[in-house]
């Protein structure tokens, strides 16, 4: 017996775009299974889901608080990955970010105004995010060095890089925890809305959202990463410099992870710690997957994973089913969206020999 | 083998084939590129279903649903590119899949058989060397014995000489020759004349899927072979030398240029020519002799050795296609669907991926202008699309052909270099190429045409010259140009017909 694949043609738009609903209406139905496992009541499990998540403003703001960082971390992922580079290490290069906040906003004197220090902020952490995408990107267009492994392998060293200078060099005075001192508060990012988290990283990665979106439809380098992506013998052949939109592609995917990182420590934490992030650099692979590397779908598919994740935690405290259950219906997602991605673009049949 | 017949979708590969094989004799079979040598072994060792026609083995009719059952009538096949495993060695190489019933392996007695095969025939390999340590005669040595040691009666070489140096050939000829004097029959598939007379008692030529004779080698030779390989007509009518007297103008000069390939074999070995404006100057030759090298080097997709490209003179830095597209050479790619198109992406990109630059101000793409000229280019060249957005990979391999064309010919052109661009295309689609082609080289053009089919190169060219091992065998303008001379120099013989 053999599986053969053909490919179809393509679908019409319209369908194209229902095809990431689908895989989530399909997902939330699936997740009816692990839920009964852990001895949950359905109907109360998903009311309390969405309640959780949606039900009340503040829940709503604390929704789009936890969908920060994961709109930047995917479309970080999107962004790499339309022009072929594997990008794994999204979580690495938010820890770059982040790192980098934190210095500047720790030693840097109480009196720089805002103004001044956020943007510096934003802008170094930017850079460093870059830089630490740069280097994989730089061993697979000069040594042929796979990317998904480097870029994942790279997660790990900044991870121990982080975990040398929390023990170490930037350890709070006084405390035997791994976590910096503070901030100055001039390093905050300021909340938009009062009685709630929503603050201005928010509103810059929705900025992300449409300068990604502006790079990838209005400009040559949108253009070039395309080209590059589909067919990089024939975008060589035609004139393409394909090192340098794999370079400028790397630069610009990690510096999007390093604002993730960069909004975790100067709005959420105000501190440097090891669980900075809980794995939204992962994360965000399935969420870009979701989106199907479009910036809209993107963010559109982070709010929906931010659904879960902030709508499992009253599900588990209504029902007693595990707060894991998140990761579990996040995996599942990511199954569904590649099996539906893959039927919509073969055609699959089962030949018995 | 009796009137076999082969055919792909509506494509004859072979018909009405008849061949018999004598034990002890070794057969040449004798074509071009595409007469369907390969096509008809592999009916024979069951890879394909013939569609018509019978095999017999000794006498008996057999039908071949798979390569295993004409393994067990004694048959073993060579193919042009070996099916080993690298990581393994030579002996599990070797009794991969033969082991009957065992449950358990028995290295030591199949050490044994092996080493008295290797004894009869002369086919030393270390068995316990990894394959891929292995020089490319030891390889092929490896699936000779692996024919053998199945008990292979008859033995198909698939163009076994193609990647040899020339003393791996001798040693190879020298085993065959063993092996015919043991009462084995040998099927040996090749385009060089000089092999074939060599080692062959009887030569078979096939031309388009069917035997055009059938010689007993001392009846034959080089010149008579050459013309049934390629054909006696010249079709006059088809031949079609610029009307207008060629420029003495020099486009593009080519000084001794080196290429070596990804194995590290010169495969363009100190090559020199000049294109002149308002010509048509077309390489012929077997596939594998150069041709994609040389083009590669001239598109900048490669870099060679050394030597030297002038176009218009100005030196071509080497392998950097971005100075061909500002050079203003048009590229015809000889894979359409690998090199020369973005098939995911819509027609639209497809036709600016070499000047996208034009359609920018500052760093953004113009969206109006793109779209402007894109439907003026489809509508000039008349490439068949429903709108300029859909994916290129819906539009069928002629259409697709002509966006490559229509691309590379919009903009102002002096030279073009051109592989195979008609390769897979129907006979429509190939008029209208050869047409748009006679028209640059009309304009003033300068055309390098790299085909493999010489009607092809027949059709088109003012000069052929054929490239044989990564060198230029001879070249002659076309009211010069006999096809057996042609034919002889494709198949390595350098000397002049009678």
């Amino acid at each position: 017996m053999r599986v053969i694949l053909t490919k179809r043609h393509p679908l019409p738009h319209w369908l194209q775009i229902m095809i990431p609903v689908a895989a989530i209406i399909v997902t939330l139905i699936l997740a009816a299974i692990p839920i009964l496992f852990a001895g949950g009541d359905l109907k109360l499990s998903y009311i309390t889901l969405f309640k959780g998540a949606l039900g009340t403003r503040y829940n709503i703001l604390e929704t789009c608080v936890k969908a920060c960082p994961l709109i930047l971390t995917g479309l970080a992922v999107a962004f790499a990955f339309r022009s072929k580079f594997w990008n794994i290490g999204a979580e690495g290069q938010l820890m770059a970010g982040a790192i980098t906040a934190a210095a500047i906003g720790i030693y840097t004197p109480a009196e720089v105004p805002a103004v001044v220090l956020l943007p510096v902020i934003l802008f170094l952490g930017f850079l460093a995010g870059g830089a630490w995408a740069f280097l994989p990107a730089f061993l697979k267009m000069r040594m042929k060095i796979d990317d998904v492994v480097t870029t994942l392998i790279l997660n790990y060293v900044m991870l121990h890089f982080m975990g040398f200078l929390l023990f170490g060099p930037m350890q709070q005075p006084g405390s035997s925890w791994p976590r910096s001192a503070a901030i100055v508060d001039n390093a905050h990012l300021p909340i938009l809305l009062v009685r709630s988290r929503f603050h201005l990283g928010i509103l810059i990665a929705l900025t992300m959202v449409f300068i990604i979106w502006f790079i990838n439809e209005k400009t040559v380098l949108g253009y070039q990463t395309k080209a590059v992506g589909v067919n990089p013998t024939a975008s060589f052949f035609g004139g393409i410099n394909n090192t340098k939109v794999i370079f400028l592609t790397a630069l610009i995917s990690g510096g999007l992870a390093g604002l993730a990182g960069v909004s975790e420590v100067c709005a959420i934490h105000f501190h440097l710690l090891m669980d900075v992030s809980p794995g939204y650099g992962y994360s965000g692979i399935p969420i870009a997957m979701l989106g199907r590397l479009h910036p809209v779908g993107t963010a559109l598919s982070a709010f929906f994973f931010s659904v879960i994740i902030v709508g499992a935690q009253s599900m588990s405290r209504m029902t007693g089913v595990p707060v894991y259950i998140a990761e579990l219906i996040q995996g599942m997602a990511l199954i569904v969206m590649l099996i539906a991605l893959l039927m919509t673009e073969y055609r699959v049949k089962v030949v018995r020999d | 083998m009796r009137n076999i017949k082969k055919v792909f979708l509506d494509v004859i590969a072979n018909e009405d084939v008849n061949l018999s094989l004598y034990p002890g004799e070794i057969c040449g079979l004798l074509g071009e590129n595409g007469a369907g040598k390969t096509t008809l072994m592999n009916v024979l060792f069951g890879y394909y279903g013939a569609d018509g026609g019978e095999v017999y083995v000794k006498g008996n009719r057999v039908r071949f649903r798979s390569p295993l059952d004409a393994i067990q009538q004694g048959i073993g096949m060579v193919h042009q590119h070996f099916t080993l495993v690298p990581a393994q060695t030579v002996l599990e190489n070797i009794i991969v899949g033969s082991t009957k019933e065992d449950f358990f392996l028995n290295f030591a007695a199949a050490q044994q058989r092996v080493l008295s095969l290797q004894q009869r025939f002369g086919l030393h390999v270390d068995l316990n060397a990894k394959v891929w340590s292995l020089p490319i005669g030891g390889k092929q040595k490896v699936e000779i014995l692996k024919a053998l040691y199945r008990d292979a009666r008859i033995l198909i070489l698939d163009e076994p000489t193609a990647v040899l140096s020339p003393p791996e050939t001798k040693e190879l000829f020298k085993t065959l020759r063993i092996l015919a004097s043991e009462g084995c029959s040998i099927v040996f598939i090749s385009h060089k004349l000089y092999e074939v007379s060599e080692i062959c008692g009887r030569v078979l030529v096939l031309r388009h899927g069917r035997v055009m004779a059938e010689r007993k080698i001392c009846d034959t030779d080089a010149c008579e072979m050459a013309s049934l390989m390629v054909g006696r007509e010249i079709d006059e009518q088809k031949q079609s030398p610029s009307k207008n007297a060629i420029s003495d103008k020099v486009v593009l000069e080519v000084k001794n240029l080196n290429v070596y390939n990804d194995k590290g074999i010169c495969s363009v070995n100190d090559i020199s020519f000049e294109v002149y404006g308002g010509e048509i100057l077309g390489i012929a030759g077997v596939s594998g002799n150069g041709q994609r090298e040389l083009a590669n080097a001239l598109f900048g997709v490669t870099e060679p050795s050394s030597g030297e490209m002038i176009l218009n003179g100005k030196p071509l830095p080497f392998g950097k296609p971005c100075s061909r597209v500002e050079a203003g050479m048009a590229r015809v790619p000889e894979d359409r669907m690998t090199t020369g198109l973005l098939l995911e992406l819509s027609v639209e990109d497809n036709l600016i991926m070499e000047n996208h630059r034009q359609f920018c101000s500052g760093k953004l793409l113009k969206h109006k202008l793109v779209a402007e000229y894109a439907d003026r280019v489809i509508e000039e060249f008349g490439v068949k699309t429903p709108n300029r957005m859909v994916q290129a990979q819906t539009l069928s391999g002629g259409n697709l052909q002509k966006l490559v064309l229509a691309r590379e010919l919009c903009s102002s052109v002096n030279m073009m270099v051109a592989a195979q661009p008609t390769r897979g295309l129907d006979v429509g689609a190939i008029e209208y190429i050869h047409n748009r082609i006679r028209e640059a080289r009309d304009a003033g053009t300068a055309v390098l045409l790299i085909s493999e089919d010489l009607d092809e190169v027949f059709a088109l060219s003012d000069r052929i010259a054929v490239m044989y091992c990564g060198r230029f065998m001879g070249l002659v303008t076309i009211k010069e140009a006999k096809r057996e001379q042609i034919g002889l120099w494709m198949s390595g013989v350098k000397e002049r017909c009678a």
